[in-house]
């Protein structure tokens, strides 16, 4: 096999850390002085970190139990393709909460919080966490008071579309809270993480993007500029690849 | 107290496409030249590689190559009376930030201007009169000419590899390309992009409409290609991860594959990263820059002197630093005195969404390019006799639909509910079968007296110093624009064979949460008269001659077309200017 | 400006290259020439790459660490400084480290010092490189070159090392072929010394004659087989693929990265074009057995896994056929490196990508991302060896267990 690295092999020159190597400069990648050549490291990028699963990281029980009832109302399952709730669309949005989106990084955060026009974006002094937060506590109140005792995800299908139609339409209201925002927010919500990529808890097994004809991640086409009109026959694929990866099945 | 850096014969502040194009020229001088940039290096095999790019949640959603509002951002209102907040998170537009800038993320249309529109204000007045102009309407020639601009259009479309068909070539009109485009003394350099499904229908509806389509013109490469610094690209693979995400495979048009490989290897270039140009630094006298102040990633000020300052900090950051650094006099539109902030303008952009049976259209939608997509032009600029019709300006129109990432293209008809078994179910069956141009319309916005940028009086960024503060609205003359373009617009998509049509047509009042193309200009206006423009026909400072700004802030006003050609072209315009003219004998190069 | 003066010293270098030894020691107008024979000497020799930190901006003055699997060996200063270079030498004292390997008090240098090839040129050569080390920047730079374990540390061993792999002796010239083949074998054998990459070793790290040229791994990279076979080297290539290579970093096939990439820089991509195709012709005559084994069946789990890899991930660049984009990104399908039996370098590039070598004439630079997070080792394996099976000239599989090897070896590398 000619391999042998463990053998004694002589070798002529190899860079190594040690007093010789020290006396380097600055990595070439990610430098604050480009000069001479383009920089570069080993093992460069940022790959996503994948949603792990498990436990809710930023909702409560009873939020999580909401967010899943909401999610398969918002995207029922059908015969075909699963609903919200079990392509993950809660655990995506749980992640997200608890992390940049929910915290708000990166976005301008300084006072005064003024009112505006709706044109003018978004002045909210609280994001995305806390609206949940408040959101959901006032959407399981709502329900209770309003019927029968129940929580938003013990009710009949039926009535959470009531509900649901309700907070469209403003006829359902909720305490302290803009209803009709705050499902604007969860439709939007849910919906990123039943498209987005599975790596980040949502689309599991890449349902969404099935049961439209999404090939996924992939990146070249050329073999398919010309064919029009004909069915894209390949599987999608995502960031961390698909089942023909690492199994025999038709590639 | 900042530490003062050796000297050096050129800064340039922003290494996108001008600081690059600039920096490239400017030590082919044989000068010294360190560029200074805001955000962070970048390159396709560490930062967009084809094992992760293609991640509309990260890229597209959350926007991660685009500079944060964090770090900077602006505030905006409509009118002058109103009190304008700031931009807590990007909606209309979107600044880019880092090495390449929005070369490295932008869709890579490569449009030249129309004749007309650089001498736009003559032309417009010698046609309609000067009373078929609104009266607030503060359009203005450029003080150049495009037979001036052509050989570097020509030079800045060859450094890219560009992809198109040639319409008017030396005045000969060619057939498949615009018949309306200036003469161009050269054929593209490769060949225009094979057209996928829905595109090719369009141009054929456009053509039976008695439309002269053509492919736009794209920095999206249709074959391989070498450049004449030596660079090579390869082509575009149609991967539908173009505009907001780099390009993994050295396809796409960007300063990392057209210029920043040679140029780095110059010893006498130097580049930072993560250093941000806080002022420009000028003499006492206030018409000499000694170059300029910056701070780095761990909040320490430095001071790099330099001969010669270029401003190629993206058209909005060029103003701020202006305002900031006292150059120039502040624009004022009670009083209309002052220049810099005036004629800000941005771009008239809407779009109709076709809806086809799925069970005779297949259209593959996400198999695309950037810079895909059949244009017509009839009603661009002054092609046609607006008398009629109550408005100026105009725009490209075309199916230009880059792509199909579910989250954001996953449409469904007008009266679907948003949610619910009608909406899944009206998702998946037109999925493949939507045509959704994104900028179908592509229009003109032009300059008004109360449309302009300043500085805010209550917010601050995180140097304490004020924010930039937009004041925009939508005029009667692009809403009526649009109406027109849209419409025309609206009728090749049915001819295509649309069974519904969700026309949307761009109403005021300006919108600064829903994303309209980061085609922003103006607020450092070019112009041959020091009252009305900020820089002159070379885009060198009227106030200070050793700092030359570039970039859109030097647009008079908007055209109907993609903006970085003429801001490519015009950099070259300005660099041959320093080589040939300034650094022979520094000094003002026009007197007015 | 630059470019032109070059090709001048190159042509005067040139010039004097084939010329009689009797130059060395002569009156001051020589020493120009003298100087440059030298200077281009010593860039065939490669001499700065070894003796030069990279990016010290200190050129010859020493301190680069040279791994063995004995421990470090760090290459010494050799710029005219009297006290920490060689500037107190005598021209024999020189001579004997570079072409018999032996130190002025008599001891040995290591073979890490390929004075084995380097005995191939003349004294007159060897002085020419000394007459243009002594007008290089004398740096004050105590090097402690001894830094290998007892018992590897005993440079009389290598009275032994010298007896079984010493080949002494200058290049004699082989009149049945031309002047341009000789003028080959000597750049190769000699100064170029590639046998000390591309040659296979014996467990005591002197060349596998039976290996000659074919191939050899060398801590975390395979350099490939560089002799005519088709299959595994450069049979296929024509003169003009291997120049361009050499000259650029760049062919039509594949470029140069890791050490190579370093070999281009500061070596190949300085050598006249004379020179160059000389160094290819005599290559291309290096034919002998072609092997190949059996192309694995298209149903093969890892052609069908790693075929579907292939169309997900690598095709974005080395394009649907295999064939890549001419001097952006490498054939793999047409490949030589590729197909290896030591699938090292392969592995490496996959896992921690690659920056191929800018050069003047090649500036782009293209980069392979890391693919060692995204995927596998069994997907690596399956990946690499549908890449070495699906377009004719068939290899070896590749196995999950190469992978991990490659993995944990080169996971503290810096490059």
């Amino acid at each position: 096999m000619g391999k042998n690295g463990s053998g004694h092999k002589f070798l002529r020159r190899e860079l190594l850390a040690g007093a010789a190597y020290l006396l380097l400069g600055t990595s070439q990648s990610k430098a604050t002085i480009i000069s001479k050549h383009l920089p570069w490291t080993p093992n460069a990028g940022s790959p996503p970190r994948p949603a792990r699963p498990g436990p809710w990281v930023f909702f409560t029980g009873d939020e999580g139990r909401a967010l899943e009832a909401l999610a398969d109302r918002i995207i029922p399952p059908d015969s075909e393709t699963p609903g919200g709730k079990d392509a993950g669309c809660a655990v995506f949005v749980d992640r997200q909460l608890a992390g940049p989106y929910g915290r708000r990084e990166g976005l301008y955060l300084r006072p005064p919080f003024l009112k505006g026009a709706k044109n003018q974006g978004d002045q909210s002094e609280i994001g995305p966490a806390q609206q949940y937060r408040e959101g959901l506590a006032a959407l399981d109140k709502a329900c209770k008071a309003q019927l029968g005792g129940k929580p938003f995800g013990e009710l009949s299908d039926a009535d959470k579309d009531h509900v649901l139609t309700g907070l469209e339409s403003g006829e359902f209201t909720l305490d302290g809270v803009d209803g009709n925002a705050f499902f604007a927010l969860v439709i939007k919500d849910v919906r990123e993480g039943f498209f987005a990529d599975p790596i980040y808890g949502g689309n599991r097994d890449m349902v969404a993007w099935k049961m439209i004809g999404y090939p996924g991640a992939r990146y070249n086409y050329l073999d398919w500029v010309n064919r029009h009109n004909e069915r894209f026959p390949l599987p999608p694929v995502s960031i961390t690849g698909r089942a023909e990866w690492t199994s025999q099945t038709k590639r | 107290m900042a530490n003062r850096l050796p000297g050096k014969d050129v800064v340039i502040v922003g290494l996108g496409w001008t600081g690059s194009l600039m920096a490239n020229e400017l030590t082919d001088e044989g000068l010294e030249v360190i560029a200074i940039e805001r955000g962070p290096w970048r390159d396709a095999p560490t930062d967009f590689p084809p094992t992760y790019m293609q991640d509309e949640l990260r890229y597209r959603v959350r926007h991660e190559l685009f500079l944060r509002p964090d770090q900077l951002t602006f505030s905006f209102r409509n009118k002058m009376d109103q009190t304008a907040l700031p931009i807590r998170n990007w909606g209309a537009f979107m600044p880019p930030n880092g090495v390449g800038g929005g070369g490295v993320h932008w869709n890579a249309e490569m449009w030249r201007f129309l004749p007309s529109d650089f001498v736009v204000k003559t032309h417009l007045t010698e046609r309609y009169g000067a009373s078929f102009l609104p009266k607030d309407m503060t359009i203005q020639d450029w003080g150049i000419t495009y037979d001036e601009l052509e050989p570097f259009y020509d030079r800045f479309e060859y450094l890219c590899g560009t992809s198109g068909t040639a319409g008017n070539l030396r005045g000969r009109i060619m057939e498949g390309g615009n018949p309306f485009e200036g003469p161009r003394s050269r054929p593209y350099p490769t060949v225009a992009q094979a057209q996928p499904f829905s595109h090719t229908l369009f141009g054929k509806a456009a053509r039976e409409l008695g439309y002269k389509p053509f492919p736009q013109p794209s920095g999206n490469l249709s074959q391989a290609y070498t450049n004449p610094l030596g660079l090579k690209m390869g082509p575009c693979t149609y991967c539908g991860f173009c505009e907001w995400f780099g390009c993994s495979n050295y396809s796409k048009a960007s300063p990392q594959t057209t210029i920043l490989p040679y140029l780095v290897r110059k010893s006498n270039f130097t580049a930072r990263d993560n250093s941000e140009v806080i002022r420009i630094n000028v003499d006492k006298s206030g018409s000499r820059a000694t170059g300029v102040t910056f701070v780095d990633s761990s909040g320490q000020e430095w001071e790099q002197p330099a001969e010669l300052v270029i401003l190629s900090a993206y058209m909005m950051f060029n103003v701020q630093l202006l305002l900031h650094s006292r150059i120039g006099r502040a624009y004022d539109p009670v009083s209309n005195t002052g220049t810099v902030g005036r004629n800000y303008t941005h771009q008239t952009i809407s779009s109709v969404n076709g809806f086809f049976d799925n069970k005779k259209f297949n259209f593959n939608p996400f198999i695309a390019s950037g810079s895909i997509g059949m244009c017509v032009d009839e009603f661009n600029g002054d092609n046609f006799d607006h008398g009629p019709h109550g408005f100026v300006g105009g725009g490209y129109i075309g199916q230009v639909q880059t792509g199909a990432r579910p989250i954001e293209s996953t449409l469904v008809p007008p009266g679907t509910p948003k949610w619910g078994a009608a909406w899944k179910n009206a998702v998946k069956e037109n999925y493949l079968s939507t045509v959704k141009p994104g900028t179908g319309i592509h229009g003109s916005f032009y300059a008004y007296r109360d449309i302009y940028l300043d500085l805010d009086p209550t917010y601050t960024d995180r140097f304490g110093r004020p924010l930039m503060r937009i004041t925009m609205d939508l005029k009667d003359n692009e809403i009526k624009q649009n109406k027109f373009l849209t419409d025309k617009f609206a009728e090749i998509i049915k001819a295509m064979g649309a069974e519904k049509l969700d026309v949307q047509y761009r109403k005021g009042p300006y919108d600064i949460a829903t994303y309209q193309t980061t085609h922003l200009n103006g607020g450092a206006v070019m112009g041959t008269d020091p009252t009305t423009s900020v820089v002159n026909r070379y885009l060198q400072s009227w106030d200070v001659p050793n700092l030359f700004v570039l970039g859109a802030s030097a647009f008079p006003q908007n055209a109907g077309y993609n903006p970085t050609l003429t801001v490519g072209a015009l950099a070259l315009w300005a660099a041959e200017a320093i080589r040939t003219k300034y650094l022979k004998s520094p000094g003002r190069l026009v007197n007015a | 400006m630059r470019r032109h003066w070059r090709t001048l010293i190159a042509g005067v270098a040139l010039s004097l290259a084939g010329e009689a030894s009797s130059l060395a020691g002569e009156a001051s107008p020589q020493d120009f020439t003298e100087i440059e024979r030298g200077r281009y000497l010593a860039i065939l020799s490669d001499c700065a790459s070894c003796h030069t930190v990279p990016e010290s901006n200190q050129p010859f003055a020493g301190g680069r660490a040279i791994e063995t699997p004995f421990g470090n060996i760090v290459a010494p200063n050799i710029t005219p400084d009297p006290e920490t270079g060689i500037g107190s030498w005598s021209d024999d004292a020189f001579d004997a480290a570079v072409r018999k390997g032996l130190q002025p008090d008599g001891s040995h240098l290591f073979p890490a010092m390929p004075y084995n090839a380097y005995s191939e040129m003349s004294r007159d050569d060897v002085l020419a490189i000394r007459a243009y080390l002594n007008t290089v920047t004398p740096v004050h730079n105590a090097v402690v070159a001894d830094m290998l374990p007892f018992p590897f540390n005993i440079r009389a061993a290598m009275i032994v090392w010298n007896a079984l792999y010493s080949t002494e002796g200058e290049y004699q010239r082989d009149p049945h072929k031309s002047d341009e083949w000789n003028r080959g074998a000597f750049l190769v054998q000699g100064p170029g010394h590639c046998g000390a990459c591309h040659t296979g070793k014996t467990f005591l790290g002197g060349d596998k004659t039976s290996q000659y040229l074919k191939g050899a791994y060398l801590q975390g990279w395979s350099a490939p087989n560089v002799t005519n076979n088709a299959r595994l080297g450069v049979g296929a290539w024509s003169q003009e693929d291997l120049v361009a290579y050499l000259k650029s970093g760049h062919n039509r096939v594949t470029a140069a990265t890791g050490p190579m990439a370093e070999v281009v820089t500061l070596s190949t991509s300085l050598m006249t074009e004379s020179d160059l195709n000389a160094i290819a012709i005599y290559l291309k005559s290096l034919s002998g057995e072609e092997t190949q084994p059996t192309a694995l069946p298209k149903d093969d789990v890892a052609m069908a896994t790693g075929g579907a890899v292939y169309r997900d991930q690598c095709s974005a660049c080395h394009g649907l056929d295999g064939r890549g984009v001419a001097e952006l990104f490498p054939s793999v399908a047409d490949s030589p490196m590729v197909r290896a039996d030591d699938a090292t370098t392969s592995i490496r590039i996959v896992l921690r990508g690659a920056r191929s070598v800018d050069t003047s004439t090649a500036p782009t630079a293209p980069g392979m991302p890391s693919y060692g997070q995204q995927l596998d080792d069994t997907e690596i394996a399956a990946v690499l060896t549908y890449i070495r099976n699906s377009w004719g000239n068939p290899a070896i599989a590749v196995k999950a267990a190469d992978v991990a090897k490659v993995r944990q070896e080169t996971a503290l590398r810096p490059d």
